[in-house]
């Protein structure tokens, strides 16, 4: 379970461009959830996530998971149990490494990094496996450094790699968004594949809002720092496009645009 | 014959340090000035313990262990004082000037007719007769050999492999629960410990130590790292470490035929600064013809040295 408590967070605070992003925020996102969130540019979705897996700090507030507050612990202890795919697909792979060292490297996620051998050749053919299943050709491509690989497959890569290990909580930064349609699609999809099979905690944020109807268990609309729209369960399958769209020109509206 | 042995023998002390260079400059992505003043350090070093009559080994070792020091510090500087790379090197390189100057005592320190590292009873011993010139060369072949295999099996651990990752994209780091400093720290130590190493070694086949040894240490690696890595692109069996050994007995070549060619040797500082300038040139116009060919082949480059860039997505 993780819980934001009175989230309040301010950019360049102090300055004449100090922009209030939150100001009391709570949300809590239970076990097992697949929260997708939806929002306007600027509305703090990307800023929720950064504040989750604490690459921001800030200023007022609580992280708490499963009940620890976790506010004070550094990003990269934080990372330990967070598997995170950015928008941008060479922010999950290391682009001069070819694929088996990347996934050499993320296999030993959780342990420490010392001076044992770190490409165990037993695991090879079960990378061959895993990429093998994403038909997207990466088993054919073992030895090639990821910077020549398409986005997509890259991003396929990340997030493989990210859910290689057992993890408790996957962040989606709009993992989709640099992707031509259909490997868009092929990326949700495996997406929604790795969720269902690892049963891990996912928060997902999109400006799809297919995606986000179509995928997950949890909507959240997020405004001006608010969740003005948290959609659960039943009434979230019943949902479609149009009424969260119907919701987003109202909110633009208010805001006179 | 003397010409070819001793640039062999510099051409592979160099390349010592130039291991550490490839470290700093092509692992890390930190362009390290440290070594200007590590490199001068590791000789005072040597000077200041053979002149007593202390063991050259224990020298070498001492060395290492002193690079490593100031390796974390230009580490520590940079990554928790959150000073720029470039800035915390000259600091550092700055205050070694100070710190090597002490070890020696003067700014010149000769010690000829001491024990060292190339000249004891042993090995005296084993290389008599006809063996005698190659004395030298083939020490610190050992020497260098060992070094680049401990490297290269560094290099392949898993704290090898997240170093190489750092330079690469620091955020993975971050998402393998890894912090990224720490990682950037120990990067340097093993840097600068090979450049002091290096710098001992240098000493002790000079047979002095010199204050102003230390200026221009960074060129000639850097000028070593580029060679070997334009040249010996295309030869993909080669380890990349080998290829910077190769690279440094080819500059140091090159400087010898400058040299012999009569040039004064006075002009040594300028001949490295153009020589390293026409290489870079050199190097760019080949990377530059290399690309559109990488390109249409599917990007099957083994180095790909500089390969981050979205403009090489191949689909």
């Amino acid at each position: 379970m993780l819980e934001l408590r009175n989230i309040q967070k301010f950019y360049n605070r102090g300055t004449v461009n100090e922009t209030c992003i939150f100001d009391d925020f709570n949300l809590r996102i239970e076990e097992g959830e697949f929260v997708s969130v939806v929002g306007s540019n600027g509305s703090g979705k990307t800023t929720m996530l950064n504040i989750i897996c604490g690459s921001i700090p800030i200023d007022r507030g609580s992280v708490m998971i499963d009940g620890n507050d976790i506010t004070g612990q550094r990003e990269y202890v934080r990372n330990r149990i967070i598997g995170r795919v950015y928008q941008n697909p060479s922010s999950g792979v290391c682009p001069s490494m070819n694929i088996i060292e990347n996934m050499a490297i993320a296999d030993n996620k959780g342990s420490s990094y010392g001076l044992g051998r770190c490409i165990n050749k037993q695991r090879i053919e079960y990378y061959r496996s895993l990429l093998s299943d994403l038909n997207l050709g990466l088993e054919d491509k073992m030895h090639i450094p990821v910077g020549s690989l398409s986005g997509g497959q890259r991003q396929a890569l990340s997030l493989v790699m990210s859910t290689l290990k057992p993890l408790q909580f996957l962040i989606l930064d709009e993992h989709t968004a640099a992707l031509d349609p259909k490997t868009a699609e092929v990326i949700m999809e495996l997406t929604d594949k790795i969720v269902r099979e690892k049963h891990v905690t996912t928060i997902m944020v999109t400006h799809n809002l297919k995606y986000a109807v179509e995928y997950g268990n949890r909507l959240i609309m997020m405004h001006e720092g608010h969740a003005i729209m948290d959609l659960n369960g039943e009434v979230k399958k019943n949902t479609g496009v149009d009424d969260i769209l119907g919701k987003f020109y109202e909110i633009s509206i208010e805001r006179g645009n | 014959m003397t010409l070819l042995l001793s640039v062999f023998e510099q051409g592979m002390i160099y390349s010592i340090m130039a291991l550490g260079i490839y470290i700093t400059y092509k692992i890390l992505d930190f362009p390290d000035l440290t070594v200007d003043g590590s490199f001068p350090m590791g000789a005072a070093i040597a000077a200041a313990m053979i002149s007593r009559d202390m063991n050259p080994v224990l020298a070498l070792l001492t060395a290492c262990v002193a690079g490593a020091a100031a390796g974390i510090c230009t580490g520590v500087i940079h990554v928790k004082f959150k000073v720029r790379d470039l800035l915390a090197g000259i600091i550092m390189m700055t205050a070694l000037y100070t710190v090597h100057l002490c070890i020696a005592g003067k700014a010149n320190l000769p010690i000829y007719g001491k024990s060292t590292i190339f000249e004891n009873g042993p090995v005296d011993a084993l290389f008599a007769g006809s063996l005698r010139p190659f004395k030298t060369v083939v020490i610190i072949f050992l020497v260098t050999m060992i070094l680049k295999y401990l490297l290269d099996w560094y290099l392949s651990t898993k704290s090898g492999f997240i170093l190489r990752a750092v330079g690469d994209n620091d955020t993975i780091v971050t998402s393998m629960g890894v912090d990224k400093g720490t990682v950037k720290i120990v990067g340097l130590a093993i840097s600068n410990a090979l450049v002091t190493m290096s710098g001992c070694l240098f000493a002790q086949q000079q047979r002095f130590y010199d204050a102003s040894m230390g200026p221009g240490t960074m060129v000639i690696g850097l000028a070593s790292v580029i060679i070997g890595m334009s040249l010996l692109r295309k030869v993909s069996f080669i380890r990349l470490t080998s290829s910077v050994v190769i690279g440094s007995i080819i500059y140091k070549g090159c400087v010898a035929v400058a040299i012999k060619l009569g040039m004064p040797s006075a002009f040594l500082k300028l001949i490295t600064a153009v020589l390293f300038l026409a290489i870079l040139i050199v190097s760019m116009e080949r990377s530059a013809k290399a690309k559109p060919a990488a390109q249409s082949a599917g990007g099957n480059g083994s180095g790909n040295p500089d390969g981050d860039s979205d403009a090489k997505v191949v689909e």
